[in-house]
């Protein structure tokens, strides 16, 4: 019988890791076929893309991409492939890109939305990726009031005029503080800024481009369409709705019972409430609140339903992240001395957040795909403008090449974002909780 | 040791560090703290303990505010705890804590853990907070593991991170809520190493434990409560070798009689 005692007279050496390279039928093996049920569902998931590859091809390929009308099409391929063959008819789309992607702007300053959107990757690039230098950041801050202006244009001065608002409000802030204290201060900082926006900023534009003329073109709101529209809604809607959602989420648990109920009322009441009626509500019935007279932009109106639509879901997304957190981080925040908004921002938040993207992500991939929806109110989105072209005697009768061609847009889209919540949550891993 | 204990033991003055009166707390209709009076000197080491539910915990969290009490006055290093905000945040710099569960910053490096709140609230620079950083790191013996976040160590290396996030604060009062009891044997020990080392360069520090071998090397009072009073106090020598009240002769016969 052997001993139980053991003494170990020498210490092994550690090695490296076996070696997981199994080659490509091992790899097979382990991930396609490693039990019978794995094996039957590989066997049938490849018949289905099979299927569904044999179905769809023809119709892809066998197309045609130079009539001028439907008929031509039908024409062209019964020509090529053979009487009675489907074949797609990818011509509408050469045809009307162009009105795709700008709706009716004016063609020869196409070159606005295109600087704008490649102004919008340049200023987003240092908010999503934090290796790059944090100057460009200043980029990213004064984007918002340059892009819109290359889309909307009309006088460079409305963007200096807005812009100086911030100035005001900031040296009103700063006066206020050293006088009477940080509460005086922002209060009055803030109320002196917006005074400044309703009352002065127009009349300041006036006066400065009466002196020095300097601007562009205006281009009014119904020429406005396509992809630009989508993206101009769906992209302000984003930036607006993560930073209100954020305040609505802290505001829900907070311990001011007035801040509470209004921002529990607020988000329950949009979340009850379908996004189609608050556009319908922006459409119609804002006008009867108005002032007669004012001219209160459909997109800017469209723009505010959305992003309050979704700045309720995010709240709830985000408190959730909040929920998740143990209060033990509160509570070493605290005992820190860390004050209220510090420690939200520097403890809180950054945690809340990271357990809160994949929500957040899907809220704003909901809200760019529901920025189709302003087509029922008369805005010439993609869809609504795909509804126009099937009205156009010469196109009468397409559907799928349109469908096929915008999901095809948005799924770029929503992909890239999906992509970059899952990048982003890797990055942010830091040990095992 | 004992020699060196004893010494350090006289080192307490006669400036009051905390100053409880006549406090009574109540969570909702139960009350947790009856009657509490205590008065804590600059440089005393108070251990309290007592069984499960007797309020330990809630009273040394209502001397940095975490928790609020409703009748008796709480001075802490000559200002008094109120619903005043300035005050609470003055008084919180001034008093570290340390918690049973480390309550680390998992999204923060240990290094910038420790200068979080140098940095943003005594608006030390970032450079001499890091420098003062490593200076504790090295202090509670881990430098080396600055760079890395909370989930990459040890229980008992996150409770000396936590200990030195404290002391980056320079505060003039430690509290520690039972800050081995979530430990493996092994790592009590480095981490009471730890707090005996502040006790013997007298910071002023109110424990809440059961290590009863830490309570009689540095402690200049034991504090035992039960049912949310003070039953007894004294100097360790004469509380464990000669306690008076039957609690505490129940409690000290459980907690060292096995
Ligand atoms: N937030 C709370 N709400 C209501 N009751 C509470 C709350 N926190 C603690 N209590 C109660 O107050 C009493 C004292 O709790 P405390 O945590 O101070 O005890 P403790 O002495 O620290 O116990 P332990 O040794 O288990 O940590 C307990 O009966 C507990 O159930
Ligand atoms: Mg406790």
């Amino acid at each position: 019988m052997e001993s139980a005692a053991f003494v170990r007279t020498e210490m092994a050496a550690a090695r490296p890791p076996p070696s997981m390279d199994m080659g490509p039928v091992g790899w097979m093996r382990q991930n396609l076929f490693s039990s019978w049920l794995n094996s039957i569902l590989t066997i049938l998931a490849l018949l289905g893309i099979f299927f569904a590859l044999v179905s769809a091809a023809p119709w892809l390929i066998q197309s045609s991409w130079t009539a001028t009308s439907l008929n031509g099409c039908r024409e062209a391929i019964a020509e090529a492939y053979g009487e009675g063959t489907h074949g797609a008819c990818w011509a509408v789309i050469r045809e009307r890109y162009l009105q795709m992607f700008y709706g009716f702007y004016p063609r020869d300053s196409y070159w606005r939305p295109n600087l704008a959107l490649v102004m919008l990757f340049v200023a987003l690039a240092p908010v999503l990726f934090t290796s790059l230098p944090r100057r460009m950041l200043w980029f990213s801050a004064v984007y918002p009031f340059l892009g819109l202006w290359l889309l909307w244009g009309g006088s460079f001065w409305i963007v200096i005029s807005i812009l100086f608002g911030f100035f005001v409000g900031y040296a009103v802030l700063t006066i206020l503080m050293r006088m009477f204290g940080q509460l005086a201060g922002v209060v009055g900082g803030a109320l002196a800024a917006v005074l400044y926006w309703v009352i002065l900023t127009g009349t300041v534009a006036d006066l400065l481009h009466a002196v020095i003329p300097l601007g562009i073109e205006p281009v009014e709101s119904a020429r406005f369409g396509g992809f630009m529209l989508s993206t101009t809604i769906g992209v302000t809607g984003i930036a607006c709705s993560l930073p209100i959602g954020i305040l609505l989420a802290l505001g829900r648990k907070s311990d001011l019972l007035i801040v509470k109920s209004i921002c529990v009322g607020f988000i329950e009441f949009v979340r009850g409430v379908p996004l189609i009626t608050l556009l319908f509500v922006a459409s119609t019935l804002l006008n009867i609140f108005m002032p007669p007279g004012t001219n209160f932009d459909l997109i800017l109106r469209v723009v505010i339903m959305v992003t309050l639509f979704s700045s309720a879901y995010i709240a709830e997304v985000v408190r959730g992240g909040l929920a998740s957190l143990p209060r033990g981080q509160y509570e070493a925040a605290d005992a820190l001395g860390l004050d209220y908004w510090k420690s939200m921002r520097l403890v809180v938040l950054p945690q809340a957040l990271k357990v809160s993207i994949p929500g957040i992500v899907s809220t704003f991939i909901g809200l760019f795909k529901d920025t189709t929806l302003v087509s029922i109110i008369g805005l010439l989105d993609p869809l609504g403008l795909a509804n126009a072209i099937r009205a156009d005697a010469n196109w009468n009768g397409i559907v799928w090449e349109l469908y096929v061609f915008i999901a095809a847009l948005f799924f770029v889209f929503c992909f890239a974002m999906s992509r970059y919540s899952m990048y982003l949550e890797r990055k942010l891993q830091t040990g095992h909780n | 040791m004992e020699a060196e204990a004893v010494t350090s033991k006289e080192a307490s003055s006669d400036s009051i560090a905390v100053q409880i009166t006549g406090m009574n707390k109540w969570y909702g209709s139960f009350q947790v703290l009856i009657d509490i009076n205590l008065t804590v000197y600059e440089g005393e080491r108070i251990v309290i303990c007592g069984p499960s539910g007797s309020g330990k915990s809630t009273l040394i969290r209502c001397i940095n505010r975490l928790e609020e009490h409703q009748e008796g006055t709480i001075i802490v290093e000559g200002t008094e705890l109120s619903s005043d905000l300035k005050n609470i945040d003055l008084i919180r710099s001034e008093v570290g804590m340390c918690f049973q569960h480390f309550n680390l910053f998992p999204h923060l490096s240990i290094l910038d853990n420790c200068t979080l709140a140098p940095i943003w609230v005594r608006k030390t620079p970032r450079k001499e907070a890091e420098e003062t950083a490593m200076y504790f790191l090295e202090k509670v013996k881990i430098p080396e593991q600055a760079l890395k976040y909370p989930g990459q160590l040890s229980g008992g290396q996150q409770q000396r991170v936590a200990i030195a996030r404290s002391l980056c604060m320079k505060p003039r009062i430690m509290l520690f809520d039972e800050p081995t009891s979530a430990l493996d044997p092994e790592m009590i020990k480095e981490v009471l190493d730890t707090m005996i080392e502040l006790a013997e360069e007298g910071m002023t520090m109110l424990c809440v434990t059961h290590e009863m071998g830490f309570a009689r090397q540095v402690a200049n009072r034991v504090i035992f409560m039960d049912e949310g009073q003070i039953v007894e106090q004294n100097e360790p020598e004469p509380f464990f070798g000669n306690p008076q009240n039957d609690r505490t002769k129940l409690f000290l016969s459980q907690i060292l009689g096995h």
